[in-house]
């Protein structure tokens, strides 16, 4: 073998091994933040959220947090969380079974003004409600594209740069979670601020949360306090009927709540 | 294969037209399918870092204890010891990555302890709630109770005296 | 808030006070409900010999083709990135309803319309290509791909070759319409939508549409050449109208039927939607003036007997009737599935614009579009009505 060919085959194989590697490199690179790259592993995570209604005063902290930290629109009816206040009473003679009333007034963006007075016979209280992040999702199971999907750690998210605003998701969700950003043309909906927990941060709502109403769970961890919550609680999810596999846990839920 | 084809050969060329589609849309999937699709599932993997790489607008509580130590040490024991910073602080991202450059705003007493205690007949019965008017007056919040131990009034001696709060 | 501005009553989800699906979407059903209508008409001669409606043959061909290719639009301008629409095409995900429409509307514009009245006309387009010169004679020859042969012999493969096409074609019609109704009868996150009856009910409806427009478009066309009308044709097609009609509206009573007795939770909101916001579209335009009122005048024409002239009229009054009935009944089920919040509390309104993108001019010029293809089409490839097949 003359040198020659024997370099052509050296620089041959070099490229053939490296550019792989290069690639790979790259596509690491444009993946995004290298501080996320390689430090989460999705394996080791499956995400889910536990919810204290017993806790919950209605604030609007996670409102306003969720907006500021996710770029939501804050006029119009979008939003990514949202807090509803219930009012139910109970057997009216000659009328029905329960009577609910519910408001959520700019999503309770602004808090709840006082409506009821005390002592009027009924019970009220208040249900912070967001992307169940369910683990069989309706909505990723009809998007026509794929362009939002269950994510290996259990997070559902929406691919805004495949979108085509179809909306078929929207009208999928059972829990009205969705909605079209009217900036983008494309559908946006609570993403777990998986930008923040794939980063050992917990998501903005529960960082505002001040009664601990909210807590972001991890089941995969052993330590997380979601296992006792949903151990030592009565939970539920919403609208168990659907049969959407939620990993929204709520405590103290009650029957009236939609 | 000429008898075969007699009287077909508009037929053959419907159908070349047919294979000719055909393979051009395949072709066409290699090239336009995006990279990464179906890797985790039918969807395109870069999604995954896409919904990764947001800005961060708030901080998140480790971030401030590592400067405010000393807040930190002045709310434990008291009931407001577990709310994160930027509950009352708002967003502060910005504030951690460069503390000099951008400056937090003293949040207002009254709207941000209103928020949470002023009384609503629909929060749970024994968190702490007052109707402004009778239980203060007009004086904002932090004459009589120090925000980050609201127990305390603010220049009180060392020891703790509970204030009475309204059930 | 949103509430003066949404006109919402009682209480909706925060994401949920806006319309997420317009008229256009309304309209896409509706068109191709024409087009697997006319073409099940069509395959009535082809495929199960009814002689009768042969005159309406080639009409019904080119009228499915006219509403198909206006099909995509209302879905182009309801999308939010219409430029990204080609995502289906490269990664349909699988477990999808909508994913499967590029592909099941591409097959049957393609394998089985196109090549079908392709078919029909072969003799015809080459004909004109000997006869024509100049630009139109380049037309007709692509058109003919080229190919110069009319001996009997291949025009008796032709028809064979057509034949196994509108078999294929019969339930690739019903594909292409009942996947819509899939769409819809699917979604077990809203009540309105979700029952097993639901591709049936659009399946028949689309039949009874489409019969009514190739009606309806024979009867024109017949008059504007000055030939004669074939009544045997004519009453041979009102007929298969009327029957379709009755199965849609038995299938549709038979759903209301059952809601009404097993009122189970989602009900009480429905009843309260249907008697007031939807009342005057649902029970009097789709109901009374949209199915009672033409099955009962079809009906009337079987039961007594009634001059041509008097038939002629009735058959018009039905099938316009039937057409507004069977738009109400798209309207209904997609908007009518919106205006009710999933939490049963409340009720949102739908509010049309008029020249935006989504508004009713772009969906009127949608409709009429069709129809300025189908007379090029005619142009270009003659039907004379009442004119049978040359063997």
């Amino acid at each position: 073998m003359t040198s020659t060919r024997r370099e052509f085959l050296v620089r041959t194989g070099k490229y053939l091994l490296l550019t792989p590697a290069a690639a790979a490199a790259i596509d690491n690179i444009l993946a995004g933040n290298a501080a996320t790259a390689p430090a989460y592993d999705m394996s080791d995570h499956w995400w889910g959220m536990a919810i204290d209604i017993e806790k919950c005063i209605g604030c609007g902290n996670c409102v306003r947090a969720c907006k500021v930290e996710n770029d939501v629109p804050v006029e119009g009816p979008y939003f990514r969380t949202w807090v509803e206040r219930y009012h139910v009473s109970y057997q009216e003679p000659g009328g029905e079974a329960e009577r609910i009333t519910v408001d959520s007034p700019e999503g309770g963006y602004n808090g709840f003004p006082e409506k009821y007075r005390e002592g009027d016979g009924a019970k009220s209280f208040f249900v912070p409600k967001l992307c169940n992040q369910c683990s069989h999702s309706p909505c990723t199971q009809v998007c026509p594209v794929g362009a939002t999907f269950e994510s290996p750690d259990g997070a559902v998210l929406v691919d805004k740069a495949y979108c085509m605003g179809c909306r078929y998701c929207v009208q999928a969700c059972p829990y009205g979670c969705r909605f079209i950003d009217p900036r983008t043309e494309t559908v946006d909906k609570c993403s777990l601020c998986y930008h923040r927990i794939t980063r050992g941060l917990t998501t903005a709502c529960c960082e505002v949360c001040p009664t601990g109403a909210r807590s972001l769970g991890d089941f995969k961890n052993p330590k997380d306090p979601i296992h006792d919550f949903v151990r030592l609680n009565n939970v539920q999810v919403l609208k168990p009927q659907m049969a959407t596999g939620s990993k929204t846990y709520y405590s103290g839920l009650d029957g009236s709540v939609r | 294969m000429k008898e075969l084809l007699k009287d077909k050969e508009h037929l053959v060329r419907m159908g070349l037209l047919f294979l000719g589609g055909t393979l051009a849309f395949m072709v066409a999937r290699i090239i336009f399918v995006p990279k990464g699709y179906g890797m985790y599932g039918q969807y395109r993997a870069g999604a995954l870092d896409d919904n990764r790489s947001r800005p961060l607008s708030f901080a998140g509580r480790a971030a401030c204890e590592d400067c405010h130590s000393d807040i930190s040490e002045a709310r434990a024991g008291s009931k407001h010891a577990g709310i994160g910073c930027e509950a009352c602080h708002r967003a502060l991202a910005k504030h951690a990555e460069d503390p000099e450059k951008v400056k937090p705003v003293r949040p207002d007493a009254q709207s941000v302890c209103l928020v949470c205690h002023e009384v609503n007949v629909a929060k749970p019965r024994g968190f702490p709630q007052v109707e402004p008017k009778e239980h203060a007056e007009e004086q904002p919040c932090n004459t009589c109770h120090l925000p980050h131990h609201p127990e305390k009034s603010p220049d009180e001696p060392a020891e703790e005296t509970p204030v009475e709060v309204q059930q | 808030m949103e509430s003066i501005v949404y006109a919402v009553e009682g209480f909706m989800y925060p994401n949920e006070m806006e319309l997420q699906w317009s008229i256009l979407i309304v309209l896409y059903p509706f068109i191709t409900g024409l087009v697997a209508g006319a073409f099940i008409l069509a395959s009535l001669e082809r495929v199960f010999n009814v002689e009768a409606v042969r005159p309406t043959y080639r009409l019904a061909l080119l009228t499915a083709l006219s509403f198909l290719l206006v099909a995509p639009l209302p879905l182009q301008l309801h999308l939010g990135h219409p430029e990204r629409s080609f995502e289906m095409y490269l990664t349909p995900n699988t477990s999808s309803a909508m994913a499967m429409f590029g592909f099941v509307y591409l097959w049957y514009l393609m394998a089985v319309l196109v090549i079908e009245i392709w078919l029909d006309y072969r003799k015809d387009i080459v004909l004109m290509a000997r006869e024509k010169t100049g630009l139109m004679h380049w037309v007709y020859r692509v058109m003919a791909l080229g190919s110069d042969n009319i001996s009997p012999r291949s025009l008796e493969i032709d028809d064979k070759v057509g034949k196994f096409v509108t078999v294929i074609g019969i339930p690739s019609a019903f594909l292409l319409h009942g996947y819509v109704g899939f769409i819809f009868g699917s979604i077990k996150a809203n009540p309105w939508w979700s029952t097993p009856v639901m591709p049936i009910v659009f399946l028949f409806s689309a039949i009874v549409s489409g019969v009514a427009t190739v009606l309806l478009m024979y009867m024109f066309m017949t008059w504007i050449s000055g030939k004669t009308l074939d009544m045997r044709c004519l009453d041979t097609t009102a007929r298969y109208l009327m029957y379709a009609f009755i199965i849609d509206f038995s299938l549709e009573l038979l759903d209301l039927i059952h809601r009404i007795y097993e009122s189970d939770e989602s009900f009480k909101t429905l009843d309260f939607m249907v008697h007031t916001r939807l009342y005057t579209s649902q029970v009097i335009v789709q109901i009374v003036i949209g199915t009672l009122f033409p099955i009962g005048l079809l009906a009337l024409v079987q039961l007594v007997k009634v001059s041509d002239l008097a038939r002629k009229g009735i058959y018009v009054l039905s099938a316009c009737l039937t057409l507004v009935g069977i738009f109400a009944m798209r309207w209904n089920v997609v908007i009518g599935g919106q205006l009710f919040s999933k939490s049963y509390l409340g009720y949102t309104a739908y509010k049309m614009d008029f020249a935006t993108k989504e508004g009713l001019l772009p969906a009127v010029i949608l409709l009429l579009l069709p129809f300025v293809i189908l007379w090029g089409l005619v142009r270009l490839l003659p039907t004379t009505p009442g004119e049978p097949e040359e063997a």
